[in-house]
């Protein structure tokens, strides 16, 4: 039987690979698709709490949260190549101009 | 009664209006002056005369500050010792003011004087009326500021500035002393009120040592005010002021302040048998050490100093033996003699143009017959040569002395011999044989009546302010002085007469020098002519002191304010800084990192902490 639980552990895993991802990979692009993944594991999350104790609030929440993520992509992918026009580069190594 | 607001008030009014209004006008600023204090002598004079009527003499205090326990009056004690006072700072106060108009005559400075003259008087009656310590301390504090703007008047010279610096802060080192004693006192009694703390210090069942502690404390403020040795040596430098203002403050005021106030105070010494036994030494000492440094001393001026010191001497030690009577008595007829000196000094220094060097003077005989007869009475009243006020005094003091400390009689009884000594040598010098500056001497004259005319007054207190034992019978009706053989005062009468021989012999000639003494004293006539080094001793001590104390604030400023303060706060944030500094990296995987662990910190504690 599938229980809370085991969504809430495949949740939980996704939210790790998604934050190692994001901590690790040196590509922007790539981060930025393990950022997404970290978003998709509090949706998955959130419709599991919402089936099991029977509220419909957390689906709500989830659609927000894909239409947000939707937007953050289209802005993510907007700035990545107005970077890359200007450096030649999308290598998170490469961008370090926070530290002057 | 009213009278005794207007006595108090009328200087003020005085100095007030001189400042604000009458500065111009030199005339109107010293009528002004010397119409306050002759209405505050009226004044005195008809309290004296209601004294006997029984009526309540003091009037109604009124509420000046209340904070919580602390309660400040100002008032004003009326009775016997206070009358005595108010005549006597009103009375030789007049005189000298009156005076001043002929010394000062032409000063540019005379309405800046007069108002002067008119806040220390308003200060020094403020002291005499005062009922309660905290009024008593502000006036004291009042007469050490007024007494530096007169001691200070020709601020032009740098020696008369410096003169009133030191008296000012002399002082000071006093009054803190006097009023550590005046908290202790209030600490334990919680009132600063005479009449309070006279009924509530039986009760209170102190330690001796306790009351001893606060006794030497508010004696403190004596040996200031009244320039007693440890303290005494901005007395003579005071000399810098001018001449009327030695004889208010060395005779009548300032110093008599401090003698004053132990009388005022004496139920708050007598219970305290070892600081009376203090303050006995501490004045017999005063006393004996004026008089030697007065013996080698060439101004005329800075003899008197010297000579002020040593019968403050005699007073203190009267107290310290428990004789506030003798030493009220004494206070009294060394007001009046000691003013008429200064005055007949003062008269001579015209004369001659400002000169105050005794050798420079001499055959003044001829010249000025009445200050020459009323210096003449100066010096015998302050010898102690009967009949006049000075014998009466002295004698009464060393006979106090006499029955109590065998010790301190020798003491004084030399102390005695030594001022009839100096004054002879001082007589002589300026009086009698030749002239010794035949230019000086053709210019002096006989001094205007304006001047003459309170040295008369004066005289004639000299002469009979001793007479029937009228102070310390004033003081308490009910005393009866002890009785003693007249051999012995015969006895004492004979000090003077062998300081006057002696003096006689050295100097009462033409050719008077002190040669032959600086012979027969060797290294002790040089060490009293620098008045044993103690100005020097002390210049030394407070050098050390004050590059101790230095050293001190400069080891706080440099390494605990500068080095842990304000070094070690920069230190902190500059050390934190780099810390921080470290996490940003600017690679933006570091920040999301660090983002996700403050998420995990944050749901952390707020689900579960």
């Amino acid at each position: 039987m599938v229980g809370l639980d085991h969504y809430l552990l495949v949740s939980g895993l996704l939210f790790a690979l998604g934050l190692v991802g994001v901590a690790l990979r040196r590509s922007a692009l790539v981060t930025l698709m393990c950022l997404e993944m970290t978003l998709n594991a509090a949706n998955l999350a959130a419709v599991a709490f919402s089936h099991y104790l029977g509220r419909a609030e957390g689906q709500i929440l989830v659609f927000f949260t894909i239409v947000i993520a939707a937007a953050e992509v289209a802005v993510g992918l907007a700035i990545f190549v107005a970077l890359f026009r200007q450096k030649q580069t999308v290598s998170l190594d490469d961008l370090t101009s926070m530290r002057s | 009664m009213s009278q005794v607001w207007v006595i108090l008030f009328a200087p003020l009014l005085a100095a007030g209006l001189i400042t604000l209004f009458t500065r111009r006008s030199q005339g109107l600023s010293a009528a002004l002056s010397i119409g306050a204090i002759l209405v505050g002598f009226g004044c005195a004079l008809q309290l004296f005369a209601a004294l006997g009527s029984g009526q309540p003499l003091s009037p109604a205090p009124i509420q000046w500050l209340s904070v919580g326990p602390v309660q400040v009056e100002i008032g004003a004690t009326v009775d016997r010792l206070s009358l005595l006072m108010l005549l006597v700072v009103t009375g030789v106060g007049s005189a000298i003011q009156i005076y001043s108009l002929g010394y000062m005559k032409g000063d540019p400075g005379l309405s800046r004087y007069y108002a002067c003259m008119s806040l220390f008087t308003f200060s020094m009656l403020g002291i005499v009326l005062a009922n309660n310590f905290i009024q008593m301390f502000i006036f004291w504090e009042l007469v050490g500021l007024s007494s530096y703007l007169l001691i200070g008047f020709w601020f032009e010279r740098a020696s008369a500035t410096a003169a009133g610096i030191k008296a000012f802060l002399t002082n000071r080192v006093g009054d803190f002393g006097f009023m550590l004693g005046i908290l202790m006192l209030w600490s334990y009694a919680g009132t600063f009120d005479f009449a309070q703390l006279q009924s509530r210090l039986p009760g209170l069942h102190l330690e001796a040592g306790v009351l001893a502690l606060i006794g030497l404390l508010i004696f403190c403020g004596t040996v200031g005010k009244s320039a007693q040795f440890p303290l005494h040596v901005w007395l003579p430098d005071a000399m810098e002021g001018p001449t009327p203002v030695s004889a208010l403050i060395h005779a009548a005021t300032m110093v008599a302040a401090g003698v004053y106030m132990l009388a005022r105070v004496i139920w708050l010494l007598a219970p305290a048998p070892f600081a009376l036994e203090v303050i006995a030494y501490i004045g017999g000492f005063t006393a004996l050490l004026a008089a030697l440094i007065a013996v080698a001393q060439n101004d005329i001026k800075r003899i008197l100093a010297y000579s002020t010191l040593s019968q403050l001497g005699y007073m203190v030690m009267a107290v310290g033996l428990g004789g506030d009577l003798q030493a009220m008595f004494h206070l009294t007829t060394h007001a009046f003699f000691k003013a008429l000196l200064f005055l007949t000094a003062g008269s001579v220094i015209v004369a001659l143009h400002h000169e105050q060097d005794i050798w420079k003077m001499g055959g003044l005989r001829q010249k000025m017959p009445h200050t020459f007869a009323a210096f003449l009475i100066g010096t015998l009243a302050l010898a102690g040569v009967w009949p006049l006020s000075g014998f009466y005094s002295k004698d009464e003091i060393l006979l106090l002395a006499l029955d109590h400390n065998a010790g301190l009689f020798v003491l004084a009884a030399f102390t005695a011999l030594l001022t009839s000594f100096y004054m002879g040598r001082a007589f002589g010098v300026v009086f009698l044989g030749q002239p010794r500056d035949r230019h000086a001497f053709d210019h002096a004259h006989e001094s205007p009546l304006v001047m003459t005319g309170p040295m008369l007054f004066l005289v004639v207190l000299s002469v009979a302010g001793g007479w029937f034992s009228a102070v310390p019978h004033f003081l308490q009706p009910a005393a009866a002085g002890a009785e003693h053989s007249l051999g012995l005062q015969i006895g004492l009468l004979a000090i003077p007469a062998l300081g006057f021989l002696v003096s006689g012999l050295l100097y009462w000639r033409g050719d008077a020098s002190d040669a032959p003494l600086q012979r027969a004293l060797g290294p002790l006539h040089r060490a009293m002519y620098h008045k044993f080094y103690l100005d020097e001793i002390y210049a030394v001590l407070i050098r050390y002191t004050q590059d101790l104390v230095a050293a001190v604030c400069d080891f706080i400023d440099r390494w605990i304010v500068q080095g842990l303060g304000v070094g070690g706060l920069s230190l902190g944030v500059g050390l934190v800084g780099r810390v921080v500094n470290l996490l940003q990296t600017g690679q933006v995987r570091t920040y999301a990192l660090w983002f996700g662990f403050g998420v995990v910190v944050v749901v952390y504690f707020s689900l579960i902490g």
